[in-house]
């Protein structure tokens, strides 16, 4: 194993639910009982999947099973997958924290494992004792803090609060100075969970800077558990996927996100309905809704050069109602980036006869910034006060940048979260 | 940069004799920065300070003077009444002490061990150290007494024995980080342990020769002395008082036999630790 950092071979973890406290000193001995015997532990059954939604016989579930892969020196590896995957219990066994049920990991060099930031941080602590504390308890030796410890203060930028208790500090500061020690350990493996999420953007962006720097600059390894795409995006080249504790794909990370969000069950790219239950009213009814790139293929994940037409369908029950169709398009936090009607269109404010119609609105490429966007639709004439239908956040979409390089986009080479409720390519000149 | 070949395997089952002791060994540093954050912050927080350390041993030899000294008329082989007491509060409660605080190390830092790892064997021994170092400061008004009484009148003369107190001090650490292990590895699963503790400690307070000496339990109770007898602690107080005090029931036997009992009760508490320490997360 030249150039592996961590190999993992079959690597399973049961987590038991329910009540630990009670009853299990006679179920312990039965265990223990049953060991000595050399028999199969009774309480744990093989081949269950850690399914959170469905309830299972048994009351141990399988957090992880028979994982496998190997992560090469210089790496850096994101791990995705919806809650409860066990992306953290993959980085707690990593970590030491916790021993795996069956299985191995063997691996080179030191590991550094960054679960929470400022594990074991003291209120009444300066910054300075806790950089010494935290430094220690996450590995470092004295020495090796106090060569660092101008660095450190550095990064947090806390120089002026060095000696003050670290309770005195607001929530940045802590979140920053925590941060700082664990980016200086010198380990050749380093595991974030995500601890990112707390913290503005611009630290968050200094942050995956200098993780960055550690993966590629050092040649170190490191592995790192997000929601946030982007930043698994920016930050790692390879990827692994977990679904309910088993691998679903590993490689390249682009695919592996791209098959992630496709996967994703909050998105729903498009809704259909028959005639008879869809919504509206009884003039006019919307039978479905659709997004497509511009060569008409449906995905969950449009890229931020992608064009994106979405596809009404409605049908008309009663003849000689003049109808506007618009759509309110609003980004994860509910802002309300744009709204549009369809007044380029011939339809619009035409006196629609019965029948079915359809219409497409195009978002143009480069205009959309990173996210997921929902969106919501309405027939209606303002004019005449009548609003027909106008059912909100019917479906959503993913916005993502894959950086391709050879095509021009708004972010140039800026690196992270590309900031913006949207994303427009403006000319200058 | 570390440049040499540091490789580390994580398996399921790890061996029961492999007490990590290398790794704290690696991890010293930490030690001492966790006596220190528990010496500090404790400090902090108070008004009275380190003062705090001199009040409850003070009180607690007031009132057993009062209570069991005069108003129960229990025998102090003839020593200053006050001097007796508190060469056994002073040195029983080092013991307690490492004996509570360890058998709660698992649950008091679950949330630190739920997150990083680094040896756990470090947590018990700091708060070994951390008491050792307010054993010190009691000891200081220990002395005080000691020399006061001396000077005042000098019924009592100190033994040669008095060189043994160290190894005495150590054995008392040993012994209290010893069964609080025990007792924390098993905490974590059954909890009612915990509440057992408390009481415990207590209860085997009177069943050390703390309040009483022993030379007297065997006279008064003949029949049941020996309770008293192999509870280890009882050597260890005798020795401590016989040490200053020149007055208590020392003998190398049974010195040797509190020795004994400490470390089987240490190795085992080691083990046992160390066994638990590797999936407690997932029941705390």
């Amino acid at each position: 194993m030249s150039n592996i950092a961590i190999k993992v071979e079959n690597l399973s973890k049961a987590y038991q639910l329910g009540q630990i406290g009670t009853g299990t000193i006679s179920r312990d001995l039965e265990r223990w009982y049953a060991r000595t015997r050399g028999k199969e532990d009774p309480f744990l059954r093989i081949g269950e999947s850690n399914n959170q939604n469905t309830k299972s016989e048994s009351n141990i579930v399988w957090s992880l099973k028979d994982i496998n892969f190997e992560i090469e020196q210089g790496d850096a590896v994101g791990i995705i997958g919806r809650n409860g995957a066990g992306k953290s219990t993959l980085l707690k066994i990593l970590s030491k924290v916790t021993a795996p049920t069956t299985g191995k990991i063997s691996g080179k060099g030191r590991i550094a494992s960054l679960l929470e930031v400022g594990t074991g941080f003291h209120p009444e602590l300066s910054g300075r004792e806790n950089i010494f504390l935290n430094g220690a308890i996450l590995g470092m030796r004295k020495k090796e803090i106090q060569r660092k410890l101008e660095e450190i203060v550095d990064f947090a930028g806390i120089e002026r609060y060095l000696d003050t208790p670290v309770k005195r500090y607001s929530s940045g500061m802590y979140v920053r100075l925590a941060f700082a020690v664990a980016a200086h350990l010198e380990s050749e493996i380093l595991i974030v969970d995500e601890v990112l999420a707390v913290g503005d953007a611009e630290f968050q962006k200094k942050c995956l800077g200098k993780m960055g720097e550690v993966s590629k600059g050092e040649g170190r390894t490191v592995l790192f558990v997000s929601h946030n795409m982007q930043s698994i995006i920016n930050l790692c080249n390879n990827s692994i996927l977990l679904q309910n504790g088993s691998i679903k794909a590993l490689g390249n990370t682009h695919e592996i996100v791209l098959q992630y969000q496709t996967n994703s069950q909050s998105i729903e790219s498009e809704k259909t309905w028959p005639d008879t239950a869809a919504p509206g009213n009884d003039i006019v009814k919307l039978t479905a809704i659709k997004t497509f790139d511009k060569n008409y293929i449906s995905k969950k994940s449009y890229d931020v050069i992608d064009e994106i037409g979405i596809m009404l369908e409605y049908v008309v029950l009663k003849p000689n109602f003049q109808l506007w169709t618009g759509l309110n398009i609003h980004d994860d936090m509910g802002n309300n980036l744009f709204d549009t009607h369809n007044i380029t269109s011939k339809l619009y404010n035409s006196i629609h006869s019965t029948g079915r119609y359809q219409t497409i609105a195009w978002i143009p490429k480069n205009f959309l910034n990173e996210g997921s966007i929902s969106i919501s639709v309405a027939i209606f004439n303002h004019q005449l006060h009548e609003i027909h239908l106008h059912i909100k956040d019917i479906i959503k979409i993913n916005i993502v940048d894959h950086l391709t390089t050879n095509t021009l986009t708004a972010r140039g080479l800026s690196q992270g979260k590309f900031p913006g409720l949207i994303r427009p390519l403006i000319q200058w000149e | 940069m570390h440049n040499e070949e540091h490789t580390w395997t994580i398996e399921a089952k790890a061996s029961l004799f492999d007490l990590k002791l290398n790794e704290v060994w690696a991890y010293r540093d930490l030690l001492w920065l966790l006596v220190r954050r528990d010496f500090v912050s404790f400090y902090k927080q108070t008004i009275l300070g380190p003062l705090w350390f001199f009040i409850q041993p003070l009180f607690t030899t007031i009132i057993f003077t009062f209570i069991f000294g005069n108003l129960a008329g229990i025998s102090t082989d003839g020593l200053p009444k006050p001097l007796f007491y508190m060469a056994g509060i002073t040195a029983w409660n080092y013991f307690a002490d490492c004996l509570t605080k360890t058998s709660t190390v698992f649950r008091d830092n679950a949330a630190i061990f739920g997150k990083v790892y680094f040896p756990r064997l470090i947590m018990p021994l700091s708060i070994v150290v951390s008491n050792l170092v307010r054993f010190g400061v009691q000891m200081i008004l220990f002395l005080i007494m000691f020399i006061y009484y001396y000077l005042a009148d000098a019924s009592f003369q100190p033994s040669w024995a008095i060189t043994l107190v160290p190894i005495v001090v150590i054995l008392m650490a040993l012994l209290g980080l010893g069964t609080g292990m025990i007792i924390s590895a098993m905490t974590t699963k059954y909890r009612d342990l915990a509440f057992l503790v408390g009481f415990g400690v207590q209860l085997l307070m009177y069943a050390t020769t703390v309040i009483y000496p022993l030379s007297t339990a065997i006279e008064k109770y003949p029949k049941y002395a020996w309770i008293i007898k192999y509870n280890p602690m009882t050597p260890i107080i005798e020795t401590f008082r016989y040490g200053f005090l020149g007055e208590g029931s020392f003998t190398w036997g049974s010195l040797c036999y509190a020795t004994g009992v400490t470390l089987a009760l240490l190795v085992f508490g080691i083990v046992i630790f160390n066994k638990v320490e590797r999936n407690f997360v997932d029941t705390v």
